[in-house]
């Protein structure tokens, strides 16, 4: 993208490139979410990018390279969006992206199904003015609905080519490409649909003033126009810099259109152009009869009254069920085949050995065996629920509870991903629209039991207390998860945004785009955390084997010891516990060896596992939030997090004693 | 901006200076150094030397035995700073009721501190008044509005879509697969926009299809797609019943 960028500052002064003969040519996708863009773009880059089933999901944008017919191509991902307004980062971006960068073709995917509510964002795309192509997907997804679309009609409309394809399947994607290409080579703008007389007159007016400013804007002329007079913030302060005339005039023929329709001139010029949208669609899509398709009898299912709740509930404990048991094949499959791996006895091997092989080497065993066996089956189950639209569903039904937490039901999606690792799920908050719901969600997030809190609360109390016990302590995780959600609620003030989400169709996910979205999920999980696991499980073991933990684990006795009623060396492997949850476990098995039944109480057991579920986040956690967040934010999550363990710890204490 | 507390000051005390010889000077003529003396009740000498300091800024033009007149620089931010003042004389007087004889000095030491933003706001709060309690006028803002309207117009916060009559409801209250005409919608703009552009415009059919248990958000069919609506942005877009489906709705239903 480097290259080309310089590549572009030696074209002619609109633009464009001098000589039509390119070589190397843009290619932008751009759609609402859910068309099935994303699955385009794996086809023609083969690339390993994340693609999704709930709104807003590409929050950056994807970049591959297709190599077509003696053409360089490359293929840029854009957000999937439902109008070039500012509601979010994704539709700025989107705009500038087009708007700066200069794509020599946008291919405009649209949901063959949803034509209408599709072609109010096409509209827009043809405002700025670049050369694009029209793509109709899901085209057999319409024809089980009884939507047939004529697109020789559609093209005769627009004025822009029209291809109809079933991405999923590969149909129709050469000749895509094709028309990408030619419209591409003759630099062949599309020709903006005109507004009724009120608002088109208008529109000229302003054009031809703003022509006359010569205001050398990025932008097409008429599209700021447009946008001028919808009263968009942030082209309104853009021109505002440039030529106060301009706004002002905007304001008085904005006035003259509200005066006229007696509403905010945004919604007349919204109306219109859906007005326009659905002239174009009744010309040009033949609804044959409505059919009651197999997905709104799966819809039926999933968010009924009751049945919703199950499905839900089924949804979400199959996706854990599933990751533990195949995670814990392949654990142990991984275990066996690493069980060369031995932590070593600093005090015999030295702190050499025992910071490498103890530190570092057993960093990247445990990450082998801990976070690729559950991660991996975890991100792929997940990707098929997503990409089918199950998950929609769920975040439907359970909006009205993740609002008691401040949240809505969109946010039910990263919590979930919180009990296969916090890393990816602190994430994934992304696809929240303001920071204090991303911090929120962040936060309960941080208390979710992911699978190494998971190999410890199953290490420790399953096999020394009782699986009963186990199945308790995550319901009391899971209670404190809501608590702390609510008391960060009162703490963080605000509104929480209201749900407007798009219900798209079921559909069957493809195997091969979910295995390309689990290998990218697990690729950038590797990155980000490997080196973090790696370098800070060799720290801790050097502070370790140079004597520095044992006095600060007696000096956290206080705490470990009278309040949570531990052993002193309870302390160390909490400390050890930062590092990665599942070393709780591990060192004692160091220290202990393999049986810790004589060395602790099944209420210190149970205590022990409470404690290190709740206590301060894994490192990479940290790392994450530091990203996101910075380190304000952070610091108060970690504090939250270590206050709620040692509380939760020992009011558990006290009320377990005499049960036992 | 000033940065420390001592700059703070100066900046504070260079917005009265400019201030008051804004209002001594009505019609732009030159104001002598004693009247300024007299009204601030400072010292002539100190009078001087703060002008000459003025001067040095571009703020005014001051010669020693001519007076003082402000520069087009210093008329600008005097005349800021002087609706400020005025505006919260106005504001401390009509809402918080605060005797006469504290307005001018309460609102002296607010002035300095009121943001461009907070001003206008504040203005528009007041309902754009002309003039402060002691009948002064109120300088017109610098914002680039040609009107008073168009300010009001800007507002941007929460507005209305459509026209409201007895006959709508709610889509929270429509039965499962009831369906109307959308006829009026409030609420937050940026919402607004969003349904707008999700297609729920006024006039556009749209269909309840379910309704979440548990006060969750409403299923509804709209120009061929299906969006999940929020309970709080359900209750605010409101439809016309239209044809067969006029038959009772939920809300109808209860009230009898």
């Amino acid at each position: 993208m480097d290259n080309r960028s310089e590549q572009k500052t030696s074209t002619s002064s609109n633009g464009r490139p001098e000589n039509n003969k390119r070589d190397n040519i843009t290619i932008a996708l751009a759609g609402n979410a859910n068309v099935g863009k994303s699955v385009i773009f794996n086809e023609l880059t083969g690339s390993n990018q994340i693609i999704g089933n709930w709104p807003g999901k590409t929050v950056e944008l994807a970049e591959g390279h297709l190599h077509f017919e003696g053409h360089e191509i490359d293929v840029v991902d854009l957000p999937g969006i439902y109008s070039f307004s500012t509601y979010s980062m994704e539709e700025v971006v989107s705009r500038e992206f087009i708007a700066f960068k200069k794509p020599d073709v946008v291919i405009n995917v649209v949901d063959a199904a949803v034509l209408e509510r599709n072609l109010f964002f096409t509209m827009q795309l043809m405002e700025m003015e670049v050369p694009m192509v029209v793509c109709i997907n899901q085209v057999d997804i319409a024809q089980q609905k009884g939507i047939v679309i004529d697109t020789e009609k559609l093209e005769k409309a627009l004025k822009v080519p029209v291809v109809a394809t079933v991405a999923i399947r590969g149909e129709g994607l050469h000749e895509l490409v094709e028309q990408a290409v030619e419209i591409a080579g003759k630099y062949q703008k599309p020709k903006p649909l005109e507004y009724g007389a009120e608002v088109e007159n208008r529109i000229r007016i302003l054009s031809d003033y703003i022509d006359s400013k010569k205001l050398e804007l990025e932008y097409a002329t008429r599209w700021v126009a447009i946008k001028l007079l919808e009263n968009d913030p942030e082209i309104r302060s853009l021109i505002q810099s440039k030529s106060e005339d301009v706004v002002r005039r905007a304001y008085q023929l904005a006035t003259e259109i509200e005066d006229i329709h007696q509403e905010p001139s945004f919604a007349v010029i919204a109306a219109e152009r859906y007005s326009i949208a659905n002239l174009i669609v009744q010309g040009a899509q033949i609804q044959t009869k409505i059919k009651t398709s197999f997905s709104e009898k799966l819809d039926r299912l999933f968010t009924h009254h009751i049945l919703g709740y199950v499905t839900s509930a089924l949804v979400v404990g199959g996706l854990l069920l599933w990751t533990f048991v195949v995670g814990d094949f392949f654990s142990g499959l991984l275990g066996d085949a690493l069980s060369f791996f031995q932590p070593v006895d600093p005090q015999i091997s030295g702190p050499i050995v025992s910071i490498l092989w103890n530190g570092a080497f057993g960093g990247l065993v445990a990450g082998l065996t801990l976070i690729i066996p559950f991660v991996i089956p975890f991100y792929l189950m997940l990707s098929l629920i997503e990409n089918s639209g199950v998950l929609t569903r769920v975040a439907f039904m359970m909006d009205s509870l993740m609002h008691k937490i401040g949240l809505h039901g969109k946010a039910l999606i990263p919590m979930i991903l919180g009990y296969g690792c916090n890393v990816p799920a602190i994430d994934s908050t992304r696809i929240l629209e303001t920071r204090r719901e991303r911090l929120l969600a962040a936060f309960a997030i941080t208390f979710a039991p992911c699978a190494a809190r998971t190999i410890v609360v199953l290490g420790l109390v399953a096999v020394y207390v009782s699986v009963w016990w186990a199945i308790a302590l995550y319901a009391i995780d899971i209670l404190v998860m809501f608590i702390m959600g609510r008391v960060a609620l009162k703490v963080v003030p605000g509104e929480t945004p209201g749900l407007i989400m798009e219900i798209h169709s079921f559909k069957l996910p493809s195997i091969s785009v979910a295995l390309k979205q689990t290998w990218s999920r697990t690729k950038s999980l590797i990155y980000l955390v490997f080196p973090v696991y790696i370098i800070s499980s060799a720290a801790i073991q050097a502070l370790y084997a140079f004597g520095v933990l044992t006095p600060i684990a007696n000096a956290l006795a206080p705490i470990t010891v009278v309040w949570l009623g531990l052993p002193v060396v309870a302390g160390l492997v909490l400390i050890f516990g930062v590092v990665r949850k599942e070393f709780v476990l591990l060192i004692l098995v160091t220290l202990f060896g393999t049986n810790l039944a004589p060395f602790f109480t099944p209420v210190q057991f149970i205590v022990l596992a409470l404690v290190s579920m709740l206590f301060i986040p894994c490192v990479a956690t940290v790392t994450v939030l530091l990203r996101e967040f910075g380190w304000k934010s952070t610091t108060t999550i970690v504090l939250a997090n270590f206050a709620t363990a040692i509380v939760v710890g020992g009011i558990a204490l006290r009320l377990l004693l005499p049960f036992f | 901006m000033p940065h420390s507390p001592s700059d703070k000051k100066l900046s504070e005390n260079i917005e009265e200076y400019l201030e008051t010889i804004y209002r001594l000077s009505n019609n732009g003529e030159r104001v002598k150094t004693t009247e300024i003396s007299k009204t601030r009740n400072i010292a002539p000498g100190s009078v001087t030397q703060m002008l000459q300091k003025l001067n040095k800024m571009g703020y005014v033009d001051y010669s020693q035995y001519k007076g003082v007149k402000l520069t087009d620089t210093g008329f600008k931010k005097a005349k800021s700073i002087t609706r400020k003042h005025r505006l919260l004389e106005r504001f401390l007087h009509d809402i918080l009721k605060l005797k006469n004889s504290l307005l001018h000095e309460q609102a002296c030491e607010m002035e300095h501190s009121l943001s461009d933003d907070a001003e206008r706001a504040l203005c528009q709060v007041l309902e754009y008044p002309d003039t402060c309690p002691d009948d002064s006028p109120i300088p017109a803002c610098d914002f680039p509005f040609t009107s008073c309207e168009e300010c009001m117009a800007r507002k941007e916060e929460v507005g209305e879509v459509g026209k409201r009559n007895e006959n709508l409801i709610p889509i929270m209250d429509l039965k499962d697969h009831q369906e109307g005409k959308v006829s009026f919608i409030r609420g937050d703009y940026k919402i607004i926009r969003r349904l707008l552009d999700m297609g729920i415009t006024i006039g556009a059919k749209i269909r309840v299809m379910k309704v979440a248990p548990l006060k969750g958000p409403v299923e509804v069919s709209i120009r061929g797609s299906k969006l999940a609506i929020g309970r709080d942005i359900a209750c605010n877009v409101f439809v016309e019943l239209t044809g067969d489906s006029k038959a009772t709705t939920k809300s109808q239903a209860t009230a009898k």
